[in-house]
């Protein structure tokens, strides 16, 4: 494997206190030296990458995306989607199960995990729950682990019966995986498509209630307080409503383990963007009002959001361009996720810049476990993403490397421009402009 | 308020013009009528008003159609374009319909109801009813039109375009809007709808206070699920002859239609002297003319009303 050196970028490793000018080589996929610029002893004869001017970060990590693959590579494929990661500055990405099949077998994830599949990035398989994501039936988890599944979860299906999240957070445990939950009560959100609230009141929409998601996190760290197991780990997905935050920090004040991330667009987006039956603007759990949205900027700038995942959910257009209520939830982020977050965590609510690629790399890698990965301490991965942090842009939805191009996002003025993102030692997206 | 004056001042225009005159006005115009849900009252009265105006219609409804075939909107409304289509009237079971196939076919679309949203030409057709016997002779309207005066919406108003479009329009004329109905089917961020709208769960104290009533169907088909004791909701919310008799004796009695005749209302009401049921099926046709004409021959202005 040939070497790479990073040469004469800022180099911000949150997880390791670094921050400061250095050069970085890369050998064999993995971190081999760190050094002050020109001062590498091993660099000779590696490709050299010219950082000055840049940022240098470990690679982002976005531990909620559907790649859609088995069954619906017309919205997205294992190789767009990582090369839409790929395009944002992601070097790994967690998938979500719910694909066609059902990922709930270590078959299913081997195959995801196959070369064949093409990813650009490291793709990390969560696998369901249960089986088919029904809710009944619980996997063999020892065996999904030994397959390459980093947590499990029934995403979109949350598992309602308490007997069931009980069981599956204790035999998780004892693998040593963590549980990941889309918390709604589905019982509360038949036929609902927005947000309950004076808006879906007059746009004619059923609407979902708060009470969905923070009824179903407390229902959780109940689950979680009653097993009294410190192995137990649950992850609350998507957090949107400012209830379910205060149940999250109430909880690790308890000392649980419980940990929760936070999208870009429940932190950018109220339900009012919805407007005259925006479908871009159609995701689960839907766009909150201002004041849960004003809940997610707090609780990511005092520190109880562990992470920022995008739940990157490609769909093709014409599913899109459908009825309000009849339309598929989930828009795509990969490619957006650094630039909003730049552009308002960092430059306009002033969270320091270390602290946000923290959030975005370190934080999530720890969240799932992933060893070596989320720093650049040496004999880590050598993943990496090296951008301009003062660069302005416009993102432009026709450009994306996705298969779909459902976003809300589109035309907005992204901070921080990707220049190289290195998945183990390769270039795996060059954002040279031409 | 302007496009609300223009259409109440062209619908009585263009309900005295000579019919052969009238014919006219959109000679050959082709109209389509696109209906995912059954109607009689709007599905008539737009073609009777489309057709009064000299345009050809054709109706397309979800029953009989592609659509049942698993057709898109999106792709009905293309087809509905290619075939010479110049303005689609839409009647859909999803809110925000209207503007999805605006959006797609770029033609001006007439609200015919969509969902539980809006029922635009209803509201307006409602509110010609309540101008004709409250502020007679009155068709330029403004924010002070109907000031003090007070209308209670009463029953399904969750499920209800109907009341949806007459919460929002009524109070822009200075009318109140009493919301009276079961919580059920009356959640309390209803009066945050829009200003001028107020809630009253006792239908007689609401009585009380206004000037015109309208009733509104159980939506049977909306309710997902949720169960109803019809009695209770009878002695409670049924707009019965000794009831108005009691507290509302000049009151002006309304209903969209279709009314479930000792459900909501009882028969003697609906075919007593304070009803102006068949008066605002009638005023559906005026008011239809007027939007279909202003969708046709003024560029651009849009067919939502």
């Amino acid at each position: 494997m040939t070497a790479l050196v990073i040469r004469g970028g800022q180099l911000i490793d949150p997880a390791a206190g670094v921050d400061g000018l250095k050069d970085i080589l890369l050998k064999d996929g993995r971190v081999a030296e760190i050094a002050a610029p020109g001062k590498l002893k091993q660099a000779n004869g590696a490709e050299v990458l010219d950082a000055t001017g840049l940022t240098v970060a470990p690679g982002l990590i976005d531990i909620h995306v559907h790649l859609r693959e088995p069954g619906q590579g017309y919205k997205e494929t294992i190789a767009s989607g990582t090369a839409a990661a790929a395009a944002g500055g992601f070097t790994a990405v967690a998938a979500m199960p719910n694909t066609v099949p059902v990922n709930d077998s270590p078959e299913i994830t081997r195959w995801m995990l196959a070369p064949e599949r093409g990813a650009a990035i490291r793709v990390f398989p969560i696998a369901a729950a249960t089986r088919g994501s029904k809710g009944d039936t619980i996997n063999d988890y020892a065996a999904l682990k030994s397959a390459g599944a980093v947590a499990v979860t029934d995403d979109g299906h949350p598992i309602l019966k308490d007997n069931i999240m009980r069981e599956t957070l204790a035999a998780a445990a004892r693998v040593g995986l963590s549980v990941i939950q889309h918390a709604e009560d589905t019982r509360l959100t038949q036929g609902a498509s927005m947000n309950l609230g004076p808006m879906s009141f007059k746009l004619g929409l059923r609407g979902m209630p708060t009470e969905a998601e923070s009824g179903m996190v407390e229902r959780d760290i109940r689950l979680v307080t009653e097993l009294r197991d410190a192995r137990v780990h649950l992850h609350v997905a998507h957090t949107s409503t400012a209830a379910a935050l205060a149940a999250v920090r109430q909880a690790r004040r308890n000392g649980l383990r419980v940990t929760c991330e936070v999208a870009p667009h429940h932190f950018l987006l109220t339900e009012e963007h919805v407007g005259f039956y925006n479908t871009h603007c159609k995701m689960n759990p839907p766009l909150r009002s201002a004041a849960d949205r004003d809940a997610m900027i707090e609780a990511i700038l005092d520190g109880v959001v562990d992470a920022i995942a995008t739940d990157h959910a490609p769909h093709a257009v014409h599913e899109k361009e459908v009825e309000f209520e009849n339309a598929p939830n989930g828009i795509t982020g990969l490619e957006t996720a650094l630039g909003l977050s730049l552009r308002w965590l960092h430059k306009e609510w002033k969270m320091p810049l270390g602290r946000v690629l923290s959030l975005l790399s370190a934080q999530p890698a720890a969240l799932l476990n992933l060893k070596g990965r989320g720093t650049l301490t040496v004999g880590s991965f050598g993943d990496v993403v090296v951008f301009d942090p003062k660069a302005e842009w416009i993102y432009r939805a026709r450009e994306t490397k996705s298969r779909s191009r459902n976003t809300p996002f589109d035309g907005w003025t992204m901070q921080g421009k990707v220049r190289w993102t290195i998945s183990e030692g390769r270039v795996a997206y060059n954002g040279k402009v031409s | 308020m302007e496009g609300v004056s223009h259409l109440l001042v062209r619908a009585t225009a263009l309900e005295n013009q000579d019919p052969l005159i009238r014919d006219r006005i959109l000679a050959k115009r082709r109209v389509a009528l696109l209906f995912y849900e059954s109607s009689t009252r709007t599905r008539t009265s737009f073609e009777l008003a489309a057709k009064g105006l000299g345009a050809d219609t054709t109706l397309v409804s979800s029953l009989s159609s592609s659509i049942e075939k698993g057709e898109s909107l999106k792709d009905t409304g293309l087809t509905l374009r290619a075939l010479g289509a110049e303005a689609i009237i839409l009647r859909h079971n999803s809110s925000g319909a209207p503007w999805l196939l605006e959006a797609e076919t770029r033609l001006p679309v007439l609200n015919a109801g969509d969902g539980m949203h809006e029922h635009p030409t209803q509201a307006l057709l409602d509110l010609r009813t309540i101008l004709a016997h409250l502020r007679p002779g009155v068709e330029i309207v403004n924010a002070e039109t109907l000031a003090g005066v007070t209308v209670t919406i009463v029953g399904d108003i969750l499920h209800s375009r109907v009341a949806r479009s007459n919460m929002l329009l009524l109070p822009r004329l200075g009318a109140h809007v009493l919301l009276c109905g079961p919580k059920e089917l009356l959640p309390e961020l209803a009066a945050k709808a829009g200003p001028g709208i107020a809630i009253e769960r006792d239908f007689d104290a609401a009585l009380r206070q206004s000037q015109a009533v309208m009733m509104l169907r159980i939506q049977a088909e909306r309710l997902s699920g949720l169960q109803l004791d019809l009695e209770q909701y009878k002695a409670a919310f049924q707009l019965s002859g000794p009831r108005l008799a009691a507290q509302a004796p000049t009151a002006l009695v309304l209903h969209p239609g279709p009314i479930i005749r000792g459900l909501e209302i009882t028969a003697g009401v609906a075919d007593g002297p304070q009803s102006a049921i068949l008066e605002q099926v009638k005023n559906g046709v005026a008011i239809r003319m007027a939007v279909v004409e202003r969708a046709l021959t003024a560029n651009g202005t849009g067919g939502r009303a």
